[in-house]
């Protein structure tokens, strides 16, 4: 019956066998060795109608995603308490939990989580706290309760209320595939599709306030660049010149837009002021220079080069031109993407034939390798420079896998069927929306 | 006289001299004369447009069977130009299949679309910009032969679209190419 049902939105133009397998879903492959038992109570709900969401999963989610915690089974829970008052932290060492979240969300069309974390062992408050929004951003409330949560435990702001821009790519024996720019939250749920194409998608990139998208599609026939903004869907091309027109990158201050365009000849970097459309061409080298990444300061850029025979991850700083090579070790180094601290820098890098995620330190530059499978591309590291996501192949198919910057943690988010690529994690966003 | 050299077939002017000439006495012999020579000039002229009609047509037969020649020696060469991993050197056998094309094109007007692809090894980006540099290497080699750069379009697609979905050096092969279109 379900199958009949889908066949018939498929006839209306709704593919809800591709919405469903569009979605993501977090699978922890390697967590820390002695994860943190915590247990995140189920919240009172003290509002209208019934809760759209259960919050505290949400939360609960989250913290074993991280492969940091162990979060408490609900089964082997004593007691739902919700109120400091009601908390006896002798029920909570029983099932040695070492941390109780507890708390309670209220409201309508808008809503307010208000949480409280306790230390069992030490039996103390540690923390609380209030987070609001609309109705609808009741899940991204939850990633936030999650972040402060994860914070006060491991001293480093969590990513969960964060999202995730990839394409998904599903084959078409019978013709040309189909390319979706994907939205989604950091968790995979609540995928949107942005943009529809039967030609390729690539290069999707973040606006530094989230509320835009950048990428390249060749729905022309052309690639081209486009920029898209999230809340109100209005598109805009922002190149067609002849010849590539790739790798958009916003500026850290949100002014400009760094890309690589051939229309000179071969391809070079470009800064697009995009408050007058005035291109100031950033290098003029006869080698390929393409996949331009900020640095956080805004001061350099750091890009894909192979003007020293085979690609490596240059700089290029703006104030005065100059050039130097970032990297040394290995064969092929692409696709740098740098950590909010300036610091790491995470990459395609080719050791023993091998395409692998490393990074490197830009103080020591010491290169670590950080993932073991092969064909490995398209690093982008989350906002609080805790982990590395990135697509490689699995299969025919390509898909996401994240991991740690200490290699601790990784987890894959494998959707149903067809492939996933070109990752981009958001900066942090506001969901007060 | 003009209404003689007005009239277009050679038969026509034929069966109005011998009009004319029966006529008898309201013609004079020399202008019947200078008629007929007329008559025949015109038609020496006719046979030789007709002759160069035939010739011309004879012409457009060959130079068609030439074009359908360089047309069936360009299908043969292929359309699909393979390249090394990271190279855009054309190869012997590129080079061979690219000079058929290069002779067709030529041969006609007509202009065509350079398709650069990768395999999926490495960088997506890096790859467009490959893909594009193994476009140019087959535009810039025959523009070098004589075909008008304005006829030549590159467009790379990197490895966003292989031919060979699997992975190993043998579908990665299929898949680092131009393919002319």
């Amino acid at each position: 019956m379900l199958r009949m049902l889908k066949v018939g939105l498929c006839v209306l133009g709704l593919s809800v066998s591709t919405w469903a397998s569009a979605q993501l879903s977090i699978e922890i492959t390697q967590g820390v060795d002695n994860p943190t038992p915590v247990a995140i109570v189920p919240f009172a709900w003290r509002g209208v109608g019934a809760p759209s969401e259960d919050v505290a999963r949400i939360v609960d989610n989250d913290l074993a995603h991280s492969g940091q915690f162990a979060p408490v089974n609900r089964r082997d829970m004593l007691s739902f308490p919700s109120r400091a008052s009601e908390l006896y932290f002798r029920d909570w060492r029983a099932i040695s939990a070492e941390y109780i979240v507890i708390g309670e969300v209220r409201g309508g069309a808008r809503i307010e989580v208000e949480y409280q974390l306790f230390d069992a062992i030490r039996q103390v408050k540690i923390a609380s706290g209030v987070v609001s929004g609309v109705a609808s951003e009741t899940r991204m409330l939850g990633h936030q309760v999650a972040d402060q949560i994860y914070e006060q435990l491991t001293g480093i702001p969590g990513a969960f209320a964060t999202r995730l821009l990839y394409v998904s790519v599903n084959r078409n024996p019978n013709g040309k595939d189909f390319y979706r720019l994907t939205l989604a939250d950091s968790d995979g749920r609540r995928p949107i599709v942005l943009l529809e194409s039967r030609d390729p998608i690539l290069s999707p990139a973040w606006s530094p306030d989230g509320s835009e998208v950048a990428y390249v599609s060749y729905e022309t026939s052309r690639p081209a660049i486009y920029r898209q903004n999230l809340m109100t869907g209005n598109r805009e091309q922002l190149t067609n010149f002849t010849g590539l027109n790739s790798s958009p990158a916003w500026s850290p201050d949100g002014s400009a837009m760094a890309m690589v365009l051939s229309k000179d000849g071969n391809p070079d970097l470009y800064l697009m002021d995009l408050a007058t459309r005035e291109l100031t061409r950033l290098t003029q080298h006869y080698a390929i220079d393409t996949e331009p990444t900020w640095m956080p300061d805004g001061r350099s850029l750091l890009f894909t080069s192979d003007r020293g025979g085979k690609p490596q991850i240059y700089r290029y700083e703006l104030q005065t031109g100059r050039i130097n090579r970032v990297t040394f070790e290995g064969a092929y180094n692409a696709r740098a993407r740098v950590a909010q601290d300036g610091r790491n820098v995470a990459m395609i890098h080719q050791s023993g034939g091998k395409y692998h995620i490393a990074v490197q330190d830009l103080v020591t530059d010491r290169v670590t390798v950080l993932t073991t499978t092969d064909l490995d591309e398209s690093p982008t590291i989350a906002p609080n420079g805790s982990m590395v996501l990135y697509a490689t192949k699995d299969g025919e198919r390509s898909i996401l896998r994240a991991v740690a910057v200490d290699g601790g943690v990784r987890f894959s988010l494998p959707a149903r069927e067809g492939s996933v690529q070109e990752p981009a994690w958001s900066p942090y966003v506001n969901a007060q929306r | 006289m003009t209404v003689f050299a007005r009239i277009g077939r050679a038969a026509l002017v034929g069966a109005f001299v011998t009009v004319l000439a029966a006529c008898g006495g309201s013609v004079k012999e020399d202008e019947a004369a200078a008629a007929e020579a007329a008559a025949q000039q015109q038609a020496a002229q006719e046979a030789a447009r007709a002759e160069a009609a035939r010739q011309q047509a004879a012409r457009a037969r060959e130079e068609a069977a030439a074009q359908a020649a360089l047309a069936d020696a360009a299908t043969a060469a292929g359309t699909v130009f393979y390249f090394d991993f990271d190279s855009s050197e054309l190869s012997r056998e590129a080079r061979a299949a690219i000079d058929a094309h290069i002779a067709l094109m030529l041969s006609n007007r007509a202009s065509a679309r350079l398709e650069g692809h990768t395999d999926e090894r490495g960088s997506r980006a890096y790859n467009q910009a490959l893909g594009e540099r193994r476009a140019n290497a087959v535009r810039d080699y025959m523009v070098a032969n004589g075909v008008p750069a304005y006829r030549l379009e590159s467009i790379s697609y990197g490895e966003e679209n292989p031919v060979a979905y699997g992975s190993g050096e043998s579908n990665w092969q299929q898949n680092r190419r131009v393919e002319l279109k």
